[in-house]
């Protein structure tokens, strides 16, 4: 048997087993979209390095095991104790292994204000609005993750915020993958849909535990209407066996604001698509990120943004520390189409790399097709600076608190665009952390 | 305080140093002067640790303790300051919180206890009015679009700050205009103590004006040529080094 088969051969007989249980849903529109996916993803298979996108990300490792999905856990009130993010107030929804964990949960917000529901219970209640919504804006066609995701989206939170609604309170999603006792994989699969002039905080904070892999393969879809703002954050603090894969697909109307931090602070293998599509005029969209990998870790950043009508800016900045024997990518896509006349499109990737066994590969991409525009991109990777360092040695400074002063400032700015405190926080925490580590 | 002793160094294959002998007690002020690229700043640069600098021969002692064998911090803590001829710009580190950090490591290393951010602000007020610094640039991160004048002055506001037994100001008049130059001797002068002391590199005669040395030092060619007291900068102002070239060349030849 092929390798890459494995997983995929698990992840087809269980579609077909979970579809000979169903009853009515079977027949739901919902789930003729998820047959279309599973079809796509048989087709594609998982990407090989052959695959331009997964040229240096490999997951022949990851497709080669097997996982329980879904796998049930004893993660109790007591775990969240230890795991939680200090200080944080809000909207704090637990998954645990892919399955929400409502009494774990809190949710503060009122309902006028925020529909925050389980995505099964959604496809339930809210059906119309996921029928418009839903697998939109994530593309399965050439993405096997996404493909098998929407396959057996089910696990995951939908949140609606109704026009010229302010969300007052984050909406904070907790990702916990329990590998203590086996192989776990989960597939969580969001929708957030922010009416016009609505404003919304939402972050996925990733966590994992135990000595057993996990694989969380999550795709996130935002709609962002005409006005809006949503500040959208992306967390990972996963162990080495860990393998965190997953897409998040922004659409923007007009005028609209979206802003995604996307900070990883550990896991073995990660790999985020961010994409946006900006299809309304004067509308911004800012991707911020930061990656701090050490020991064999590796952290591949895929970023997409389109500009789709006239007008709209783009900024983007990722930073990347890089210890060790730890491998980084960074493929950052701007399109400009034709009628998107008088664009910003902002692009910069700068990465700092610690140890001489380190790798960065960075990419970036840009097609213009409209002749009035102001774009620039700029990728640097280097060591951390020599006169620097001895600048602030002979002030008394030793040469390790000298690095790690240097390597803070420099993902301050990267932190420092950070606007749930807490959050803020309990990142600074963990980046001083590993930084500080040997 | 400080005893050079033969003091040689290269960087790459070439030797720049060639036997540099010096002393400097307590309450002295040293300048060393002479033409480009006869060693000055390499000799401050060797003096504070820079590892670009290989030492092949000779010896330092400050304070009985042999200079060459620490690392760049503990020099520092061991009270050695170079005044930078071009400081550094660190983004994102203000120069407040940098000098805290340098502050606490050295008292870690003496085995003092740290300061706390009250007994910082009362320090670093009264430092402050050494080199008329405001407050504002010390909050921005360290040297990042400071002025000439102001990355010099921030040098000497550090010194203020870390009180060194021996500085070492590196072309601290270099890009600065006349009314620089005198804030930042100001400064140096009314830090001069009967305990420490300082060596002045300078290509100029015109910071002796401010600074008045003891003692004058012709560097040329790696090696100290000539010595005197403040007159020789002065003959230096109106004769320039050739005069000194030839004589060192003249005496090369016949050698």
């Amino acid at each position: 048997m092929n390798s890459n088969t494995d997983l995929k051969a698990q992840l087809i007989a269980d579609f077909k087993d979970a579809e000979g249980k169903m009853n009515g849903e079977a027949k739901s529109p919902i789930h003729l979209v998820r047959q279309q996916a599973l079809q796509t993803f048989d087709q594609l298979g998982f990407p090989t390095i052959k695959h331009e996108e997964w040229k240096y990300s490999n997951v022949k490792n990851l497709v080669s095991q097997s996982f329980a999905f879904n796998a049930p856990s004893d993660f109790s009130a007591a775990d969240v104790e230890q795991m939680a993010i200090p200080n944080l107030d809000g909207n704090i929804l637990y998954f645990i292994n892919g399955v929400y964990n409502e009494s774990l949960s809190t949710i503060v917000s009122p309902t006028d204000e925020v529909v925050i529901l389980p995505l099964a219970e959604a496809i339930k209640s809210h059906a119309d609005v996921i029928e418009k919504y839903f697998n939109q804006y994530a593309d399965s066609a050439d993405n096997a993750f996404t493909a098998v995701n929407t396959a057996f989206a089910k696990n995951g939170v939908f949140i609606y915020v109704p026009e010229k609604k302010v969300v007052e309170q984050p909406i904070i999603l907790r990702f916990i993958a329990d590998a203590r006792e086996t192989n776990v994989a989960a597939q969580p699969r969001n929708l957030i849909i922010a009416g016009k002039r609505a404003e919304v905080k939402v972050a996925e904070a990733f966590r994992s535990f135990g000595e057993n892999v996990s694989f969380t393969n999550a795709v996130t879809e935002v709609y962002v209407a005409e006005e809006a703002n949503v500040h959208y954050y992306k967390v990972q603090n996963e162990t080495d066996q860990s393998y965190n894969i997953g897409t998040t697909a922004v659409y923007q109307e007009g005028r609209s604001v979206f802003t995604a931090n996307t900070v990883t602070a550990n896991g073995g293998f990660v790999r985020n698509n961010l994409n946006i599509k900006i299809d309304g005029e004067y509308a911004e969209a800012n991707m911020f990120g930061l990656y701090i990998p050490n020991g064999k870790q590796h952290v591949d950043n895929h970023t997409a943004v389109d500009h789709a009508k006239p007008n709209s800016n783009s900024n983007e900045l990722y930073k990347g520390i890089l210890k060790d024997k730890s491998t980084g990518v960074f493929n950052g896509k701007i399109y400009v189409r034709q009628d998107a006349q008088k664009t910003n499109a902002f692009q910069s990737c700068k990465n700092v790399l610690i140890s001489n066994d380190a790798t960065m590969n960075t990419k970036p991409q840009l097609e213009i097709w409209a002749d009035d525009v102001k774009c620039s991109h700029g990728t640097t990777t280097g060591q951390l600076n020599d006169d620097a360092l001895f600048y602030m040695q002979a002030r008394g400074i030793s040469k390790d608190s000298a690095r790690a002063l240097l390597m803070l400032a420099f993902a301050q700015e990267v932190i420092d665009k950070m606007e749930i405190p807490a959050i803020k926080e309990y990142l600074e925490g963990l980046i001083v952390e590993k930084i500080y580590q040997a | 305080m400080l005893k050079i002793n033969n003091l040689q160094a290269k960087i790459g294959e070439k030797e720049i140093l060639k036997g540099i002998n010096l002393e400097v007690k307590a309450g002295e002020v040293h300048a060393i002067m002479g033409p480009n690229g006869s060693g000055k700043s390499t000799l401050a640069s060797v003096l504070a640790g820079r590892e670009d600098y290989e030492v092949t021969g000779g010896s330092v002692d400050f304070f009985g303790k042999d200079l060459l064998d620490l690392a760049p911090e503990e020099r520092a803590a061991e009270g050695i300051f170079l005044a930078f001829q071009y400081p550094v710009e660190i983004p994102g580190v203000s120069t407040t919180n940098f000098l805290k950090t340098a502050v606490n490591e050295i008292r870690k290393y003496r085995g003092e206890e740290p300061l706390d951010a009250v007994q910082f602000l009362k320090m670093f007020k009264q430092k402050m009015s050494y080199v008329n610094i405001d407050q504002s640039l010390l909050n921005r991160a360290l040297n990042e679009g400071f002025s000439g004048g102001e990355k010099k002055r921030n040098e000497i506001f550090q010194m203020a700050v870390l009180e060194p037994k021996l500085a070492i100001l590196d072309e601290t008049d270099s890009g600065l205009d006349i009314d620089a130059l005198r804030i930042v001797a100001e400064g140096v002068n009314k830090l001069k103590s009967p305990d420490n002391a300082t060596i002045v590199v300078t290509h100029y005669q015109r910071l002796l004006d401010y600074i008045v040395p003891d003692y004058v030092h012709v560097l040329y060619k790696g090696r100290i040529v000539k010595s005197g007291t403040k007159e020789l900068a002065l003959e230096l102002e109106e004769r320039g080094y050739d005069w000194i070239k030839a004589e060192v060349d003249a005496a090369e030849v016949s050698a």
